[in-house]
Order: structure tokens, then sequence, then C-alpha cells
């Protein structure tokens, strides 16, 4: 039993259902107790989508257990394949419909049905949402291609190098941070390179467009929280090459063309493939103030580990905390964390990555609508980088993350809710202004913004364990450290405070912490 | 007396009525822990179950709030399913947690989940067994909000009726007033004061805003519900000895007039102070509808099954704002509460208990009606097929009740219609 306040993932059968909804010509039938159609919303107010995911619920009551819920299942399954007439019908449980062990998807392939059936299982109790997204896709690409698949050990054959070299884009979903986007982005960076794109699945594919993977000289692996298992399966399968570069930031980008290049085994110019705005708008003076900036990293992994990069090498940030909430990328998140000499922090409580937050004192979060609440909370400066994400961060304009567009976008996002240059420091020369002051936030936010500072927010008061006083004069000094910075500064100097064994904090206490940490 | 107060209007909806058995759209009674936490300030709300229903409900409530939420998932794992981890055991060691952490929580409540009543988890005996050892502290109970038990709104009525054997008796010359099921506190505060003008003392808000704030129930209690989804609840008041007030649900200032006259009549009244007391609240409330009369007047809406408000909120519409109503879908047809609202409602309406979600989909786009009210999850699809629609959870989540109130209920059937008038983008149809 798990205590658990939000949680990051959705059950793993909220994963088959984002499978389901970002491809055609699918239908799942989920077997299931009545209020689990509260996954509908997701799909249609989160993501604004037009219609409801191509799901039937069975949707069984107290009064049908232990008699009638097979039927039902069955009964579902005859009118999922009568009304939508699916290429393809995907059968699973929901948690509680794996404890009354039905078994829909024997039933299903035992009821004689007009379309092919897929059965999932989904072990609700050990798993979350992503694995189930992966396994549901894994299970489909299988399922409509191991008929297709050369006797094990048939080499595959050396590119035609008369041909347009081709890839599949493997892993956007409906639901995922931005994949709309992304898309579009690295279609046109690939064919700006004189690369076919093959398919792009789940999102927007048939299970007629799946049968058409192995066309394709590759694999990208988009999103591997989704498509790792399936490209895998696809390179031991038939022999096909997944490339592994997750093309989010400046650097990254151009490693994924050089990446797409050597797998394809064709020559080319990076440098002539496109260019992002980033690296000058980085390095111009306006972005001097962006140096050093400490930031939180949490995400999900790749998004985690692709944007403490952007934050380090490309922003001039320093990574002072990364983690992410997926275990299955743990391995890699903690490697990662490695490079920026850090300890990876991996949980899904919420509560643990907020004492995270409360203890590094950050300038800058960059995480999940989770994340979002802590910083809010704290009143730091954050941007959404990953799902799980609310409305507000499936965006109307076109916004991607990857690619070199998608690196102008991550500049602009994660600049937009910190102070600017000159006015940090005018808000740190003159701090009793009474209409300018750092508890109104970002001018340009209007202190509508992320930075807002809320009164009396956690680190801005005074301890209640009572240890350590301030003195009015220290607490009048110490509100005019600017508020970033500030709760670290009232650490740091009850720790020296109390270190040195003094009950009283005085302005000269203030200034001996800071001397005495800045060593 | 007889155990319920019959209004002297009918008791049976004429029009044609069937129930549908079928896929169903529709929240589990779980939702409802999202405005009770809100509405009882010190109470804790423990849900037993899988990720799923910690999904639902931060979904649900669109993870809209920045505090620390006063509710929690305790979420089963394999082993807890397997039998290798005592349930019990592992509960005294989360609840044990959640109390340490939580200094200001004065009552707990175990919430039931489908996993957990599937595996037949005895949260009652758990519940009970917890209060031993945290006896000075917390109060611990449980009830079930599970979707193979309860529909949505339902998780209230489990929740209030789990409260009511705690119950203080009332004595035998004492007379109290309980307006049953949540309203908001500015709700609360205006119905306070209309019945300090009728003279009516002893009334008790159930729930109220402290966990502690329960009232007193025997002979001499009579109870109002200001909620259509109370039922449960109501019938265990009965069971100790209360009179249920029959009457049509304080919506709309027809509706709340009525509310008021039956609890008036009730206590004996004298007609003509109630009429005073309530001539210019009412007089108010029906210019305040009448301002978004005109977008509504001749309209055609469509209820979907949700919230349980399906039946008072088409009667409101009907007689008050000129609506022709299509069909009332309601999850579930509680014929006790449902007394005082059948025979205002227009005569051939066709009624459906239940839900057959294809289907009872295909009757909208037959009917095209202006105005379709359906769940969160259902709206935004209807909507792309230009088709006007209210989401239902925001009936239950605004203050609606009440002669103050009609007119901002009006106003949020009418301004999805507004809307339409004033958008020169896009297409709607």
């Amino acid at each position: 039993m798990e205590l658990t306040l939000w949680t990051y993932e959705g059950p793993p059968h909220v994963g088959a259902i984002r499978i389901a909804a970002s491809m055609r010509d699918v239908h799942l039938m989920l077997h299931s107790p009545q209020g689990d159609t509260y996954a509908d919303l997701l799909f249609t107010m989160i993501e604004r989508e037009g219609q409801r995911p191509p799901v039937t619920y069975t949707t069984f009551q107290a009064r049908d257990l232990g008699s009638s819920t097979a039927e039902m299942v069955v009964n579902s399954l005859c009118e999922c394949a009568e009304r939508f007439k699916p290429q393809v019908l995907m059968v699973a449980d929901s948690c509680t419909a794996e404890l009354i062990q039905d078994q829909p998807g024997a039933l299903a392939l035992g009821a004689d049905l007009p379309v092919p059936v897929i059965p999932l299982e989904m072990a609700a109790y050990t798993r979350k949402e992503n694995w189930g997204a992966a396994e549901t896709f894994y299970q489909l690409v299988r399922g409509l291609l191991s008929r297709q698949a050369p006797p094990p050990g048939t080499e595959r054959p050396p590119r035609d190098a008369n041909t347009t070299p081709s890839v599949n884009l493997l892993g956007p979903t409906k639901l995922g941070f931005r994949c709309r986007d992304d898309v579009i982005e690295i279609e046109r960076l690939l064919r700006s390179m004189g690369v076919d794109v093959n398919v792009v699945a789940p999102l927007g594919a048939s299970p007629q467009d799946l049968q058409a993977i192995p066309k394709a000289d590759a694999n990208i692996n988009l999103c591997p929280e989704v498509s790792d298992l399936t490209c895998s399966w696809l390179a031991r399968t038939f022999g096909m090459p997944t490339i592994n570069t997750i093309p989010m930031g400046w650097g990254a980008t151009r490693d994924f063309i050089t990446e797409v290049s050597a797998v394809l085994d064709f020559d080319i110019n990076v440098d002539a493939v496109g260019e992002s705005r980033l690296p000058w708008y980085s390095r111009s003076i306006d972005s001097t103030y962006l140096t050093g900036k400490r930031v939180f990293v949490f995400a999900d992994g790749s998004h985690a580990i692709a944007a403490a990069r952007v934050a380090r090498d490309e922003m001039g940030f320093e990574v002072v905390g990364l983690g992410t909430y997926s275990r299955e990328r743990a391995r890699d998140v903690r490697a990662a964390a490695k490079e920026y000499g850090l300890e990876a922090l991996i949980t899904d409580n919420y509560l643990e990555v907020e004492a995270k937050v409360q203890e590094l004192q950050p300038e800058m979060v960059l995480g999940t609508q989770m994340e979002r609440h802590i910083a809010k909370r704290l009143g730091i400066p954050c941007a959404v980088i990953s799902t799980p994400a609310h409305v507000q961060d499936y965006p109307a304009r076109y916004s991607p993350q990857m690619g070199f567009e998608g690196a102008n976008v991550l500049f602009d996002t994660w600049v937009h809710p910190l102070i600017m240059g000159l006015e940090e420091h005018l808000l740190h020369m003159f701090r009793d202004d009474f209409e300018f002051n750092d508890s109104v936030g970002p001018s340009h936010l209007g202190g509508e913004g992320e930075g807002a500072r809320a009164q009396g927010s956690p680190d801005d008061s005074q301890p209640d364990d009572g240890a350590v006083v301030w003195a009015f004069e220290a607490e009048k000094e110490l509100k005019k450290i600017p508020f970033f910075v500030r709760g670290k500064a009232r650490r740091n100097t009850e720790r020296y405070a109390f270190e040195h064994g003094l009950t009283t904090i005085e302005v000269d206490t203030l200034y001996d912490a800071k001397a005495h940490f800045s060593n | 007396m007889s155990s319920v107060i019959a209004s002297d209007v009918g008791e049976h909806h004429p029009g044609p009525q069937t129930q549908e058995r079928g896929q169903r759209a529709v929240f589990c009674g779980l939702t409802s822990i999202i405005w009770l936490h809100r509405r009882i300030q010190d109470a804790f709300f423990l849900v037993v179950g899988s990720r799923t229903c910690a999904h639902l409900i931060q979904s649900a409530a669109g993870v809209m709030i920045f505090a620390e939420p006063r509710f929690a998932t305790a979420i089963l794992g394999e082993r807890d399913l397997a039998g290798m981890a005592d349930c019990h055991e592992e509960l005294d060691r989360v609840v044990s947690e959640l109390i340490a952490r939580r200094s200001g929580i004065n009552r707990l409540f175990l919430v039931g989940s489908c996993p957990s009543e599937v595996i037949k988890l005895d949260l009652e005996t758990a519940a009970a067994k917890l209060q031993v050892k945290h006896e000075n502290r917390v109060r611990i109970s449980a009830f079930s909000g599970s979707g193979i038990e309860t529909t949505f709104t339902q998780g209230e009525d489990q929740c209030l009726k789990s409260t009511v054997a705690e119950l203080p008796a009332l004595g035998a010359s004492e007379e109290n007033l309980i307006v049953l099921g949540t309203v908001s506190d500015i709700v609360e505060d205006q119905f306070r004061r209309l019945f300090d003008d009728l003279d009516i003392k002893n009334v008790h808000f159930y729930p109220g805003r402290k966990a502690g704030d329960l009232p007193a129930v025997g002979k001499g209690t009579r109870v109002i519900a200001a909620q259509p989804f109370v039922g449960e609840t109501a019938r265990a008041l009965i069971e100790r000895g209360a009179e249920l007030i029959s009457a049509p649900f304080p919506l709309g200032a027809e509706g709340s007039k009525a509310w008021f006259e039956a609890v008036a009549e009730a206590y004996g009244v004298d007609s003509e102070r109630t009429q005073q007391v309530l001539e210019m609240p009412y007089q108010r409330a029906k210019r305040a509808v009448s301002v978004h009369c005109s977008k509504l007047e001749g309209k055609r809406i469509h209820f979907l099954p949700d919230s349980q408000l399906e039946i008072p909120m088409a009667r409101f519409l009907s007689e008050e704002c000129g609506l022709s109503v299509n069909e009332i879908g309601t999850p579930f047809h509680d014929q006790l509460l449902m007394r005082g609202e059948l025979a205002r409602l227009p005569q051939d309406v066709p009624m459906v208990e239940g839900q057959d979600l294809d289907p009872a989909l295909s009757r909208v786009r037959a009917a095209r009606p202006d105005l379709t009210v359906c769940g969160m999850g259902i709206a935004n699809a209807l909507e792309s097929e230009g088709l006007r629609t209210k989401w239902s959870i925001e009936l239950v989540f605004s203050p609606v009740q009440g002669f103050d109130q009609a007119g901002d209920l009006a106003g949020l059937f009418a301004k999805p219609l507004a809307r339409e008038e004033i958008l020169e983008v896009g297409s709607w149809s």
C-alpha cells in the first residue's frame, strides 16, 4: 500500500487508451467498472479533442458481479465490432476488471468476431501509464507484423544507395508533450536532410500504416517512454537500426542529424540542414543574467535528460537537481545526473520532489504541472517541459520542443518566467520601492507570472522550531536580498547561527554567514 | 405523523419513462470527495484503491488545488492483493503516517473503491480498529465511493449515511431542522438568514463546515433535502425518527420559494408571514432570472445522465426560463426525493433512467437540441459536432441554490448560447 496525493502517471490502461486515441481505425474495448470513463476527459478537456477516444467501456456495477460480467464483455465486443468496424479491436482490463478475471482477451479470441483482436495484459497493480502505452504499442506492432518477419538470423540487405533513405518516427502519442508539433518539426528536418518519413506511429497511423513499418531503413525512437520496446523488437526481428538521439535543443538536434546520416550511411553537412536562433540569443549580452542561474529539472526520463543538457550547455544555467518520476528510465537519468555531479532524484512521490525543491532553493524549476504547483507555492519561476501537463500546456500555436524551432521555443519559454537582466539589478538596488519590488514578480508578467511571490510562502517565514530568533533589523535586512536567493540566505544564516551557538540573528550575523558560505 | 410530509402535488411523472442499460459515461462516487473535502474543513478522505482512483480524482478536479489536498489514495499493490501483506497492517501504517503529517485533521474517512470492494476489504472493521488506536486524536469511519456501487454524487450520500449512526439523539421535547446535502458557504448563510426571519430555530446544515458539527436526530427532527442525491441518508434519518419534508429543490425562484414554503408549512408558520418574508427575495430572484430568459426562451434542452440534478434543473428551466425539454436522462430515479419535482415537469417529457451511451448520443445527434447538459468527457465531442453544451459538474461545483443564486443558475445555461451569438470565428454548425 502506497500513500499518494497526486500521481504523475495514470494507470497502465490509460496508456492503452492513449495509443487507441492516437490512431485511426482502431478501437479499444476496456473491461472496467462504472466511473473509469473519466479517462475520456483527459483527451476531450486537457487536449481539447473534438471526439471521445475510440474506447468502449463495459462499466459493470455491483449487481453484474458474479453473474453477467463476462456476458457484458462479449456483448460489448460484438457491439464495438458492429458499430465502429475497426481494422483492429484491442481488448484490455482496467484495474478492477483484472481482479474479477473474466479474461476478456480470451473471450474476444473465442467470440468469432469479424475483426482481428489484439488482447492486452495491463498489470494494473505493478505498472503505470507510460508502461501501458509502450506495451500496447508493442503488442499492436508485433501482432500486425510478426507474420511478415523474416526467419531469425536473416541479414537485412544493405540499403540501395540509389533510393531515398527513409525512417519511421515512432513514439509520439496523444497526451504526450508537444508531440503534435514535434512530429511536424522533425519531419521537416528530415525532409531538409533528404530523408523520407515512411510511417509516423502511433500518432495518426492506422493498423494498415503499421504494416508498412519494415519498409523503412531505420526507426527513430522519438519518445522512448512509448517506443523503446517496439524499436528494440523491430531491431531484433527485422534488423532495423534504431536512432536514439532525442533532438531536443541545438546541440542534440545536430547530434541527431549526425546519427541519422551515420545510420543511413550518407554524408551530410550539419551546418546546411538548418539553424536555430538559440546560440546567438544565448550569446547576446542580454542573456548574461542567465549565467549560473540554479535550475532544478524534474520530468519524464527523456525530457529531463534533454532539458538538463540544454539548461547547462545552451542557456548557461547551473543544474542543481535532476530527476524523474519514471522508474523505467531511472538508469539513464542516474547516469546523466552523474555528469552534472548530482545524484538523481528518482521518485513518483510529489512530496519528495517538493521537499527537494525546498531544500535546494533553485532560481528556476523545469518540470511537469506538479512542479509548476510546487514552484508556485514556493514563489519560484517555472516552465513546464514534460507530461503530466495541463490544458495550458497544449497550446494553440506551433510550439515544438524538438529540432531547431524547438530550440527557439525552449529559449523563449524558459526565459519568459524570469526577471530580465537590468530589471533584476534595479530591483536589487532599490528594494524598498513601493511599486517595483520583488513581491510583484517580473514586470512583464503583471504579477500573474509563475514568479509572482505568494505572500508568506513557506521559505519566507520564521522557522517554527523557534531555536533561533531573528532580530527585527536582521529580518528587515533579509528582505533586501532578492527573493530567489532569500530562502537560501535564511537557511544558511540559521545554520551558521546554530553552528556558532547564537540564539539571536543580528544584521552582522547575516553578513558573517554570507562571508562564511561564500568561501 | 407519517414519516414523509407529502406535498400536495402528485408523485409520479406522467410522461414516458424508460430504463436503459449499457455503457455509462458517469463518474464514480469518489468524485464527491472533490467538494466534500472543501466543505468539511477538518476532514481527510483516504481512498483505499488503485492508481486509477487517484488519477480519477485529480483529473476530475483538474488539479486545481495548490494547497496540499485533504484527500489521498492508499494505492493497493500486488503484495496487498496476493495476501503477502496484511491489508489491515498496511492501512494502519498509512493512516499513522497521515495523521502524523496532518495535525489539523479531526475526522478521517476511509473510502472504499472498486478494487477494495471486489477484494472484499472490510474498511468498516478496519476503521473501528484504527479508531481504538487513535481514540483521542481523530474520529475514523468508512464509506464506499466505488463505481460498482455509486455514481458521481452518490458518494456524498454514502459519506453522510455513514455518519448517521453517530448523530446524537434529540431530546424528547426538542425540535430541529436538518438541511441535507452540501451547499456552499454563502448559500448556507443566506438560508440561515431566511430561517431566522421565519423564526425557524435550531437549523443544522449537514454536512457542516466542521466534521464535529453533527446535528442531533430524533422524533422532533425535520429533514429537507437541498440536493437531489442524498436519498439513502434521508432514509437513514427517517429510520431514526426524522420526518422528511417533501418539496421541489431550491433551484430557481419558484423552486426556492416552494422549498421554503414547505419548511414553513411544516413548522406551522403563518402563511401570510411566510409570504412576507419570501416576497422580496422571490421578486429579486425572478428579476435576476428574467435577465437571461431572452437567451433561453423557446430553446430545446437535452439532459444526459450525470449529476442527479437533471430532473430539478429540467423543472427550473421549463418552468421559469421557457425552455422545452427534449429528454431527461438521469443515473437513477429516486422516487422519494423527486416527489416534489415530478408534477411540475412538463407532462410529455421522456425520462430515461440509466444509460447506454452510444444510442443516447445518437438520440442527441438526431434531435440536435440547442443545449445538451452532459459530463465533461462528452462535452467537447458534442461541441465539435456543432452542438452547444453545459457540463453538469459545474452545476455541482457552483453555488446555485436559493433565491440569490437563481440568476446565476440561469446564467450558467445562457452562457454557451450567448457565446455562440458573440463569436464570429469558425463555425459551430
